[in-house]
């Protein structure tokens, strides 16, 4: 681990830099290209990176795979919690219109939401994967 | 000039398949589907779907390379040569393709104004998405507001994929139960599968469990 200097001051100049574009993915989807489901898979990239490079000892001390799994079902929860906010607020599921006084903004805020579930998500099961595919040995077969 | 790149990225696409299935060692396979899956986001960003392109890069090319690679770590790099001979797969293949290319000549030509796709609710989209949803991107609007409740299930559906994975892959607690001489038997802890369940312990009753 230690003579693969060039990698690890790479990944350590890399990841904050992906986590940033990962999150200007997310908030520009509304103007261009990106959304939850790519903003997502990059957050969950750089963290794939990390344990690439550092060790998986040394990635689920970041991020254990419990608050994963968590990530996993948190992001379904928002989704479908923003559709009983708005059956709550006389609307139909999911119908943003009525999440502020003017519809428009309704729907700025109904997708900022929709859309930071699905980033949660995607983001949880996609470590998740990585953690149960690399957190496996070789059987002695 | 659109029509040259269409076509070399088609015929790069053709190559990529033809080498994965020529190679023999799974890490230049694996390299080499994610060099397709690259290929195929140049060509969604031809057809102006760049989300679609954005999804097929960070997906195809980057997660599943990588998780691909994790599963080669644990099942080795050379594939072995098959036992049988390839008619039978080559047969299948090519039936299945010819139906398939059969399929698109009674589809719509690609790119034509007036294809059923673009007659339907796309014109609503369209036009009036920057009134009611007030946001440029029209897939965004699609995505999360005309069609929120498709993209829910789609949420749900990966939440799904990844209690699947964690079922099969996950090393919990479970006992491994083989099938011995007409019943069940739990083996004890860190036994294997070829292990003879001689230290097991037979369970009562069930034989179909």
């Amino acid at each position: 681990m230690d003579d693969r200097v060039i990698l690890r001051i790479g990944a350590k100049i890399l990841i904050p830099f992906i986590l940033l574009f990962a999150l200007y993915v997310q908030f520009h989807g509304d103007y261009g290209p990106g959304g939850g489901f790519q903003a997502g898979v990059i957050f969950a990239a750089a963290f794939v990176l990390y344990a690439l490079v550092f060790g998986l000892g040394n990635a689920v001390k970041v991020l254990p795979p419990q608050a994963v799994y968590v990530c996993g079902a948190l992001g379904v929860m928002i989704y479908m919690g923003v559709g009983f906010v708005t059956m709550a607020l006389g609307g139909a599921f999911l119908d943003y219109n009525v999440l502020a006084p003017d519809p428009t903004h309704g729907q700025h805020y109904g997708i900022l939401a929709v859309e930071l579930g699905v980033l949660v998500t995607v983001f949880g099961v996609m470590v998740a994967l990585f953690y149960a595919f690399a957190g496996r040995r070789r059987l002695d077969l | 000039m659109t029509g040259f790149v269409d076509v070399a990225l088609l015929i790069l696409l053709a190559v990529t398949g033809v080498a994965i299935i020529r190679q023999r060692n799974l890490f230049a396979a694996v390299m080499l589907a994610g060099i397709y899956s690259l290929v195929s986001a140049g060509l969604f960003v031809v057809m102006d779907a760049v989300d679609v392109a954005f999804t097929e890069a960070a997906v195809g090319a980057g997660i599943s390379t990588v998780l691909m690679l994790g599963t080669l770590a644990l099942v080795g790099y050379k594939e072995h040569k098959p036992q049988h001979t390839p008619i039978l797969p080559m047969f299948v293949v090519l039936v299945t393709g010819g139906i398939l290319v059969y399929g698109t000549s009674e589809m719509p030509r690609y790119g034509e104004a007036d294809n059923p796709v673009h007659l339907h609710v796309a014109p609503h989209y369209l036009e009036e998405s920057e009134h009611e949803i007030h946001i440029p991107n029209v897939v965004t609007s699609v995505l999360a507001s005309y069609r929120g409740y498709d993209t829910m299930g789609e949420t749900a559906v990966i939440f799904a994929a990844m209690v699947g994975v964690l079922l099969l892959l996950s090393r919990g607690p479970l006992p491994l139960r083989v099938f011995h001489k007409g019943q069940w038997v739990t083996l004890p802890p860190g036994a294997r599968h070829e292990d003879p369940p001689r230290a097991g312990v037979p369970e009562e009753g069930d034989g179909d469990g």
